[in-house]
């Protein structure tokens, strides 16, 4: 299946990209960051939390949809 | 003319939702790039109680996106100081401005007074702070932080929906994600942000609209898209803070190293109201100083005397130099009463602060 997934904030500047499509085979999204670490190192020590279609979703549950994001936490204010 | 004729004619507020804007009672945390937007708006709307806490001070690199100060607030506290400009902004609004930290041991008792709680703050410890706060007191959370040229926007706590810590359950690891002052922030966007969350506060108040409850609303200034992220309620994350609720006021603040003193400068003086000085050196020391609202208590008998000190004024504690008063306030915390100042330059500059002014005074 093609993924796209969408990257925010510091995540961005990591895979220097805001958004790329991925094609996966896998079915859990756990199985997705590792092959995103494993592409993007710096990844791996970032915190962040994972949506599918558009809902935060743990990162133990299957992939059942194209959309995915990867957002981090932001403090600034 | 009345100051809310545009308000009033819409017939989704009318003269009802000014009312009900006129009660409500809001505090916003911080007074930074978030903060000044969020009050600016919510001042101007006719929210009838504004509370600001920030202890910091305006500094110049903070004009290009905060947007209440000026260059003659440089070095002033921001709670006060923006509290000065919003009167004149409105002057029919109950303003509060809270110049000292928010801390485990001051949140509680300081959101009990309002009905909405605004995040404008910008660090982790705080944010967390402020939302558990928020868990404990049954307040709604209306958050939003910015990175660069991102923001996010979201209503935690609210009619049975997520907390903050059902997105993200704990902080960041220390020195992981940076800060505006470290990597720099796009001035306008924290305007934008924070008008989106003045524009959830009045809506929730307003009780009109759809209101970001658990919808995380994220923005790019630099493409103009926005996306809306859905967070489920984690019962685990909320009982997980209901339950060290009692132990609450205990918890350790982790913002400083060194706990922290609010200290006031001389020339900040004038940004005070109702102030009670004490002086807290020993009856034997001189010189004796004569100005208006002042007590005595030697810093030995500080710990007997404490029900001497009136906290419904400012409390502004001076010795000679500014050491001794500073582990004053120390211990008035400790002992829960938070309103309390150092004076940062010591007894001198006091009695020559009042020396200028009576000269000035008989001047004119």
């Amino acid at each position: 299946m093609d993924l796209t997934i969408k990257y925010f904030g510091m995540l961005a500047e990591v895979t220097q990209c805001d958004e790329e499509v991925l094609s996966f085979s896998e079915n859990r999204i756990s199985e997705l960051l590792k092959t995103l670490c494993a592409k993007y190192p710096m990844l791996e020590e970032k915190d962040f939390q994972v949506a599918q279609n558009n809902t935060i979703v743990a990162k133990e549950s299957p992939i059942e949809h194209s959309e995915i994001a990867l957002l981090p936490p932001f403090a600034g204010g | 003319m009345n100051r809310y004729s545009r308000h009033i004619i819409l017939p989704e507020i009318g003269q009802e939702g000014q009312e009900k804007l006129s009660k409500a009672k809001v505090l916003v945390i911080g007074a930074g790039g978030l903060g000044c937007p969020i009050l600016q708006y919510l001042a101007a709307a006719g929210i009838g109680t504004l509370g600001i806490v920030d202890f910091d001070t305006v500094e110049l690199s903070n004009l290009q996106r905060q947007v209440l100060f000026g260059t003659s607030d440089l070095g002033k506290n921001k709670a006060l100081t923006a509290k000065e400009r919003l009167s004149h902004l409105n002057d029919t609004i109950t303003i509060h401005a809270y110049p000292y930290q928010l801390t485990y041991k001051n949140a509680l008792e300081l959101f009990q007074n309002y009905d909405i709680i605004v995040d404008g703050s910008d660090n982790f410890p705080t944010r967390y702070l402020v939302n558990d706060a928020c868990i404990i007191s049954h307040k709604p959370l209306v958050y939003g932080a910015i990175f660069k040229f991102e923001g996010q926007v979201c209503v935690f706590n609210y009619k049975n929906g997520p907390s903050y810590r059902c997105l993200f359950p704990n902080p960041p690891k220390e020195g992981t994600v940076a800060n505006c002052s470290e990597i720099g922030v796009l001035g306008v966007l924290p305007g934008i942000i924070g008008s989106m969350q003045a524009n959830e506060v009045l809506k929730i108040v307003l009780d009109l609209g759809t209101v970001l409850n658990g919808k995380l609303l994220l923005y790019n200034a630099m493409t103009a898209q926005t996306t809306s992220l859905t967070i489920t309620r984690s019962e685990l994350q909320i009982d997980n803070v209901l339950s060290r609720q009692d132990s609450f006021h205990e918890q350790e603040d982790t913002f400083h190293c060194e706990p922290f003193v609010p200290e006031i400068e001389i020339r900040d003086l004038s940004l005070y109201h109702n102030i009670q000085f004490i002086d807290i050196r020993e009856c034997h020391e001189t010189p004796k100083v004569a100005v208006e609202d002042l007590i005595q208590i030697p810093l030995s008998e500080l710990e007997e005397r404490l029900n001497e000190i009136d906290t419904t004024k400012e409390n502004i504690l001076f010795c000679a130099t500014g050491i001794r008063s500073s582990n004053a306030v120390t211990i008035l915390q400790k002992h829960n009463i938070n309103n309390c100042f150092s004076l940062k330059e010591g007894v001198m500059a006091l009695m020559a602060y009042y020396e200028k002014n009576v000269q000035e005074h008989e001047r004119t």
